[in-house]
C-alpha cells in the first residue's frame, strides 16, 4: 500500500517502519535537529540519504539522513476531495466535435499539497478547466490510450484510425486528437493515408509547455484545434500549434507535410517545403490555401491497416553495407533512406541495395536536407542509384515516407503496386512547386 | 501626528530583496547585466491557472484570473534566451548564486538546509512567462544583531528576479523581459522591528552584511523592499516593492496613520448605527441622465464613449469618504483603489468631494434626491462602460462593509512618496509545486566548511582598510559604503589622479545635496562618475563643474559626461590655449609681475576665472600661472 514513491534502501525501510506515506505529516530528528513537514516523494535521479519535506510555508527542502534519525507520523493524508467547478451553460446550435486523448496531458489538475500532477480525463472536467471550449463546440472527450508519444507503434496508429472512424460514422462533425508532440507528425500523416479525403476534419493538438503550468500552449491550440474540427470548411488531417513564440497565432500544418524541428518551443511545428494550410487568429479561422479536401467530398477512403516490415535508413558517411545486409535479412520489405543533398548514398552502398531491390524489397529515396525536393538525375551516383531501381520520393518527407510505405506495405504485396502507390500523390505529400525561402535581414 | 508605536503595538517584518551581480543569470547563462541590446523581439501570451486538485479558490489567483489580461513581453536576444521566454527547460541552478546566499546565510548565523529544492511559486500577473516565480530555500532561521537587539531571521531565499512592467492599459500589460531570472536573495525577518526607525536600521544593516558577499548589484532598481505590518486591532497588511531605504520610515509612519484612520472610522460607523445589511441592500441606480448636459469633462467623455454613470448610496458614511488623516489617506482613496485594481475604472467620484471636477451643486442635489439621501449619507459615482462601472461599485460596496469591521488585510504596493495603494487581496498559503525540471542541488557539510574559512572581510574591515589606505575620516569612508559608492570611489582613484579627498566629497557631499534639491540622483550610474573624473584628472573639465554636470546627467540617465559638456556649453580648455592666455596676462602685466609676483598672480588668476570658471580646476590654474609668474622673474 506504501508508495513511498523515489525512496530505496535504508531510508525506504525507516519510513516503513514508522508507517508514513507520501502526503503524511510528520516529524522528523536528525542528530537532535527536529523538522516538521509533509513527506514528499523523492526525484528518481537524486542521490540517495534524504528525505523531502514540505514545510508549513510551502517550500521543499531536503534533510539529510545520517545519525541519529527518528521519523514520526503527525496526521495521515486526508484524500484531496475534488469539487469539479459546474460544466458551463449548454449552448446549442453548435457543432459535436470530440476530443480523443492518446497521451500527453492536454489539461491537468495539481496537488499542491504533494505537488502531484494529474491529467483530466472527461469532457466535464476540460470545459471545467477551459470553459471557452463550450462557445466553440458541443464537446465530448475520451481516452484511447496514454502512452508516450515515443512509445507509438504502427498498431497504435491503426487504432486511433479505427476509433476515429467510429466518431465519422456517428456523425461527429470535427475530430481532435489529443497527442504528445514528439511523434505527432508521424501520427497526422499516418491518419493522412488511413482516412483519405474524410468527411470532416481530424485534428492533431499537443503542448509544447505541459498543462499543469499557467503558461501551458495547451488551451490555446486545444481552442484552435476545437474550432477547425467542428467549424472549418475544409476537411483534412491537419496539425494545430503555434506559429510563434506568441500564443496569438496558431498554424494549421497539413498532416502529411509538417514536421517538429525545435526540441522545445511553442512553435515547433513546421511545414516543411509548403506553407501551413490555415491559421487560428482572435478566434477566427483564416485560410492559407486552395487545394483542400472540402467538407463532405464523399470520397472518404478508410483503410487502418500499417505494416511493421518498413525502415527509415539515415545514410551517414562511413555507413557500412552489413547494416542494410543485416536488416533486410531481419525479413524487412521496404526501406526509404534519408539519402545526403539531391539523394544519394556512398557509391560502396550501391551493390547491396541492387541485390535486395532485386530480392522484392522496395526503396524509396528521400532526402535529409529538410527542405527542397530530390533529383537524382543531375550527378552519376544518383543516376546509378536509379539504374538499380531506387525510387526517387520527391520532396515528400522522409517521416512521411516511411509511413506511407508503412501503410502501402500493409496494402499490397506486390512491389510494383507499391511503387505505384508511393509515387501517387494521395494526401498531399508531393508537392509540384518548390516555394522560395522568406527573406532574411541581417 | 506624534504617534506611540508601543502603544499602537507596531510589529514589522522585512522581506529584503537583493539582486546578486553573478556572471549568469540563475537557470541559463544570459548575462545579469547586458551591455548592448540585440534584436528586438515583442511576442504576447496568456496565462491561465492550472486548477488546484482541491477546487480551492485563492483570493490573489482569483484577482488576477478575473482581471485575465494579455501580456505582451519586450526584449532582446542579448538579453534574454528561450528560457526566460519560457521556449526551453531553466538549466541547473546557478552554482555561483548559491554560493553567494551560502555565504550571506553563514554571515546571518542561518543554517543553510541539506539540500535545495527548486519550488513554482504561482503568480499569474505575467510578470514570470511561466505563471510561476523559481524560489527556494537556501537557510532557515538564523539572527542579526544591530542596536544591540537580536533580530531573528526566518528564511533565506533564493529566487529568479521578475519582469518589469513597463505599461498597462485597458486589458494589456507590457513587460521587459531582461530583468527576469536575476537571482534574487530575499531575507525575510521574524516580525518584531517596532518603530519604523528600528525597520530602517534593520534593513539597512541586512543590506550592509549582503554588500559584504561583493556579489550583489548596487543602484536603481536593485533592491526591494517589502514590509509586513501590523498594529494592534489593525491587520496584517503587505507592503510591496520598496525601493529605497531611506523610504521605510515614512511607509511605516504612514501605514500606522492609515489604520488608526480606519479605525477611527470604524469606531464613527459604529456610532452612527451603520449595519452590513443595509450597505448590503442598496440597489445600484443609473444616473446618466443627471449628467445629459454636464460641465464635467471626464463624466462628459465617457458617456460620449457610451458610458454610464452608476451610483451606489453609502448610508451614513457622509463625511467620512473626505476625512483625511494625512495626505492621501481618506476612506475615499481606500474606495478608488480597489474600484481601479479590480475593474479598471477612471472616472469615480463621491459626494464628500463634490461640488467638484465640473460636476455643479445642481447636480448634486440631484443626486441626493435620485439616491433618496442626504449629506448624512455618501453616495459613490463611477462613470464607465457599465460593466466594469457595476463592478467597481460591487468592490466598493465590499469595501465599505469592511470598513465597519476596521482593517482589511491586504497586499499594498509603495509609492515613491510613501503612501502605498491597494494591489491584491492577500494570497492564501501559497501555491507552490516542485520544479520537476531541476534536480534537487546537495549542500555537502565540507563545502560549507569551506565557505565558512573563507568568508569575506565584513563592511567594518572594508571601512578600516579604506581609511588607512587613503588616509581619509572615518565618517567619509562609512558615508561612501553606506551610499554603496565605496567600490566606485576605490575604482576612481586606480584609474585617475584626482585627489582622494575631491573625489570622496563629490561621490558624497555634492550627490546629497543634489539629492536634497530634488535631483534624481539615483539616476547617476558608475559610468558617469568614472566618466566625468577621467575628465577632470585630464584637465578637460573642472571639478567644480561637477554639480552641473551631475544635475544635468540626473535629468538625461541615458547620456554620458562628454554630452552634458556639450549641451551646457561648458567649454572645455586645451592646454595651448590656456598657456597662450596666460602668457598674454603676463605681458599685460609685466611689471606688476616684476615687482609683486603674488600680486601678479592674483591678477592674473582673477582675470582667468572670469572666463574659465567652472571648466577648467582652480588649483590646476593656480599652479600653471604660479610657475609661468615665477618663471619670468628668475
Ligand atoms: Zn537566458
Amino acid at each position: 500500500m506504501s508508495s513511498l514513491e523515489g525512496y530505496r534502501g535504508e531510508i525506504r525501510e525507516l519510513l516503513e517502519l514508522a508507517g508514513v506515506d507520501i502526503g503524511d505529516e510528520i516529524e522528523l530528528i536528525v542528530n537532535g535537529e527536529r523538522y516538521r513537514g509533509i513527506l514528499i516523494s523523492r526525484y528518481e535521479l537524486a542521490e540517495p540519504g534524504y528525505i523531502v519535506i514540505k514545510l508549513s510555508n510551502g517550500y521543499n527542502i531536503g534533510i539529510r539522513v545520517k545519525g541519529r534519525v527518528e521519523v514520526k507520523k503527525l496526521s495521515g493524508v486526508g484524500k484531496p476531495i475534488f469539487k469539479p467547478p459546474a460544466r458551463p451553460r449548454h449552448i446549442t446550435g453548435l457543432p459535436k466535435v470530440v476530443v480523443i486523448g492518446t497521451g500527453g496531458t492536454i489539461a491537468s489538475r495539481i496537488d499542491y499539497r504533494t505537488g502531484g500532477v494529474r491529467p483530466v480525463l472527461t469532457a466535464d472536467d476540460l470545459l471545467s478547466i477551459i470553459p471557452e471550449l463550450s462557445t466553440i463546440a458541443d464537446l465530448d472527450a475520451t481516452i484511447l490510450f496514454s502512452v508516450f508519444s515515443e512509445d507509438m507503434t504502427p498498431t497504435d496508429w491503426s487504432s486511433i484510425a479505427i476509433k476515429v472512424d467510429e466518431y465519422i460514422k456517428k456523425g461527429v462533425e470535427g475530430v481532435v486528437i489529443a497527442h504528445g508532440t514528439d511523434t505527432m507528425g508521424y501520427s497526422a500523416a499516418a491518419l493522412s493515408f488511413a482516412l483519405q479525403k474524410p468527411p470532416i476534419p481530424l485534428v492533431f493538438v499537443g503542448a509544447q509547455r505541459s498543462s499543469d503550468r499557467p503558461s501551458s500552449d495547451s488551451a490555446i491550440n486545444l481552442m484552435a484545434a476545437v474550432k477547425v474540427a467542428g467549424h472549418a470548411p475544409f476537411a483534412e488531417v491537419c496539425v494545430a500549434m503555434h506559429y510563434w513564440h506568441s500564443d496569438d497565432v496558431i498554424a494549421i500544418h497539413r498532416g502529411t507535410r509538417v514536421r517538429k524541428q525545435h526540441t522545445s518551443s511553442r512553435d515547433a511545428f513546421k511545414s516543411i517545403n509548403c506553407e501551413p494550410i490555415a491559421f487560428y487568429r482572435d478566434g477566427e479561422i483564416q485560410i492559407n490555401r486552395g487545394d483542400l479536401n472540402p467538407r463532405g467530398s464523399g470520397e472518404y477512403i478508410f483503410n487502418p491497416k500499417f505494416s511493421d516490415k518498413a525502415m527509415l535508413l539515415k545514410f551517414y558517411p562511413g555507413m557500412s553495407p552489413d547494416i542494410i545486409e543485416a536488416i533486410w535479412s531481419r525479413g524487412y520489405r521496404g526501406f526509404i533512406i534519408e539519402g545526403t543533398g539531391l539523394g544519394h548514398v556512398a557509391r560502396k552502398l550501391i551493390p547491396i541495395l541492387e541485390k535486395i531491390i532485386k530480392d522484392g524489397v522496395f526503396v524509396g529515396m528521400t532526402s535529409q536536407c529538410y527542405y527542397g525536393r530530390i533529383n537524382m538525375r543531375v550527378y552519376s551516383t544518383g543516376r546509378d542509384l536509379l539504374k538499380i531501381g531506387v525510387t526517387p520520393l520527391d520532396d515528400m518527407l522522409p517521416e512521411t515516407a516511411y509511413v506511407k510505405l508503412s501503410w502501402a506495405l500493409a496494402q499490397s504485396t506486390d512491389v510494383d503496386e507499391v511503387r505505384r502507390m508511393m509515387l501517387t500523390n494521395m494526401a498531399g505529400e508531393i508537392g509540384e512547386r518548390s516555394r522560395p525561402s522568406e527573406a532574411k535581414t541581417i | 501626528m506624534m504617534v506611540d508605536y508601543k502603544e499602537v503595538g507596531l510589529r514589522v517584518g522585512l522581506e529584503v530583496h537583493r539582486q546578486l551581480d553573478t556572471k549568469c543569470k540563475l537557470f541559463c547563462s544570459c548575462p545579469t547585466e547586458s551591455k548592448d541590446f540585440g534584436r528586438e523581439i515583442v511576442f504576447t501570451r496568456w496565462l491561465r491557472e492550472a486548477q488546484s486538485e482541491l477546487g480551492e479558490v485563492d483570493p490573489a489567483a482569483l484577482f488576477e484570473a478575473k482581471k485575465r489580461r494579455k501580456i505582451v513581453y519586450h526584449t532582446d536576444d542579448k538579453s534574454t534566451c528561450l528560457v526566460e521566454m519560457d521556449e526551453e527547460p531553466p538549466h541547473d541552478l546557478n552554482p555561483e548564486a548559491i554560493e553567494v546566499a551560502l555565504t550571506a546565510a553563514i554571515l546571518m548565523n542561518s543554517n543553510p538546509v541539506d539540500e535545495i529544492h527548486v519550488m513554482r511559486k504561482i503568480v499569474i500577473d505575467g510578470s514570470n512567462t511561466t505563471g510561476f516565480q523559481r524560489t527556494c530555500i537556501i537557510a532557515i532561521g538564523g539572527w542579526i544583531e544591530t542596536l544591540g537587539k537580536k533580530i531573528p531571521i526566518q528564511t533565506i531565499c533564493l529566487e529568479e528576479d521578475a519582469a518589469r512592467i513597463i505599461e498597462q492599459k485597458k486589458g494589456e500589460i507590457h513587460y521587459d523581459l531582461r530583468r527576469l531570472g536575476v537571482p534574487l536573495i530575499e531575507i525575510s525577518t521574524a516580525p518584531v522591528i517596532e518603530s519604523p526607525r528600528e525597520a530602517y536600521e534593520v534593513a539597512k544593516y541586512i543590506g550592509r552584511l549582503l554588500r559584504a558577499t561583493g556579489k550583489v548589484k548596487r543602484g536603481l532598481g536593485t533592491v526591494r523592499q517589502d514590509l509586513n505590518v501590523s498594529i494592534k486591532d489593525g491587520a496584517l497588511i503587505e507592503i510591496k516593492g520598496v525601493q529605497e531605504l531611506d523610504l521605510i520610515p515614512r511607509v511605516i509612519e504612514l501605514e500606522v496613520v492609515r489604520q488608526l484612520h480606519l479605525l477611527k472610522i470604524k469606531d464613527e460607523l459604529m456610532k452612527r448605527g451603520v449595519s452590513e445589511e443595509e450597505i448590503r441592500s442598496q440597489p445600484i441606480v443609473d444616473l446618466t441622465e443627471i449628467f445629459a448636459d454636464t460641465n464635467s469633462k471626464i463624466v462628459k467623455k465617457k458617456i460620449v464613449e457610451g458610458g454610464r454613470v452608476l451610483a451606489l448610496k453609502l448610508p451614513k458614511f457622509g463625511g467620512l469618504l473626505g476625512l483625511e488623516a494625512a495626505p492621501k489617506i481618506r476612506l475615499g482613496a481606500e474606495f478608488a483603489g480597489r474600484a481601479r485594481a479590480w475593474a479598471e475604472v477612471e472616472g469615480i467620484f463621491h459626494t464628500d468631494e463634490l461640488p467638484g471636477y465640473g460636476i455643479t451643486s445642481q447636480e448634486v442635489s440631484e443626486i441626493f434626491k435620485k439616491m433618496n439621501s442626504s449629506s448624512i449619507d455618501a453616495v459613490v459615482l463611477v462613470v464607465d462602460e457599465e460593466d466594469r462601472a457595476r463592478e467597481a461599485l460591487e468592490r466598493i460596496r465590499e469595501r465599505a462593509i469592511e470598513a465597519l469591521y476596521g482593517v482589511p488585510s491586504e497586499t499594498r504596493a509603495a509609492r515613491p512618496d510613501g503612501t502605498t495603494i491597494y494591489m491584491r487581496p492577500r494570497p492564501g498559503a501559497a501555491r507552490m509545486y516542485p520544479e520537476t525540471d531541476i534536480p534537487p542541488y546537495p549542500v555537502k557539510p565540507d563545502y560549507l566548511e569551506r565557505l565558512k574559512k573563507n568568508l569575506p572581510p565584513t563592511l567594518d574591515e572594508v571601512a578600516e582598510r579604506l581609511v588607512e589606505k587613503y588616509g581619509l575620516s572615518k565618517q567619509v569612508i562609512n558615508e561612501l559604503i553606506d551610499m554603496e559608492r565605496a567600490e566606485l570611489f576605490e575604482k576612481i582613484i586606480q584609474e585617475t589622479n584626482v585627489q582622494s579627498t575631491v573625489v570622496a566629497s563629490i561621490l558624497t557631499e555634492h550627490v546629497k545635496s543634489l539629492k536634497r534639491d530634488g535631483v534624481r540622483v539615483e539616476e547617476l550610474r558608475d559610468e558617469h562618475f568614472l566618466e566625468f573624473f577621467k575628465l577632470v584628472s585630464e584637465g578637460r573639465v573642472a571639478k567644480e563643474a561637477a554639480p552641473d554636470i551631475l544635475r544635468w546627467v540626473s535629468e538625461n540617465p541615458n547620456r554620458n559626461v562628454s554630452e552634458a559638456i556639450e549641451a551646457l556649453g561648458i567649454r572645455t580648455v586645451s592646454l595651448d590655449e590656456l598657456e597662450d592666455k596666460v602668457n598674454r596676462l603676463i605681458e599685460l602685466n609685466k611689471e606688476v609681475v616684476q615687482k609683486n609676483p603674488g600680486k601678479a598672480i592674483s591678477i592674473i588668476m582673477g582675470e582667468l576665472m572670469k572666463e574659465y570658471r567652472g571648466k577648467i580646476d582652480g588649483a590646476k590654474l593656480h599652479s600653471i600661472v604660479s610657475s609661468k609668474v615665477y618663471g619670468q622673474t628668475n
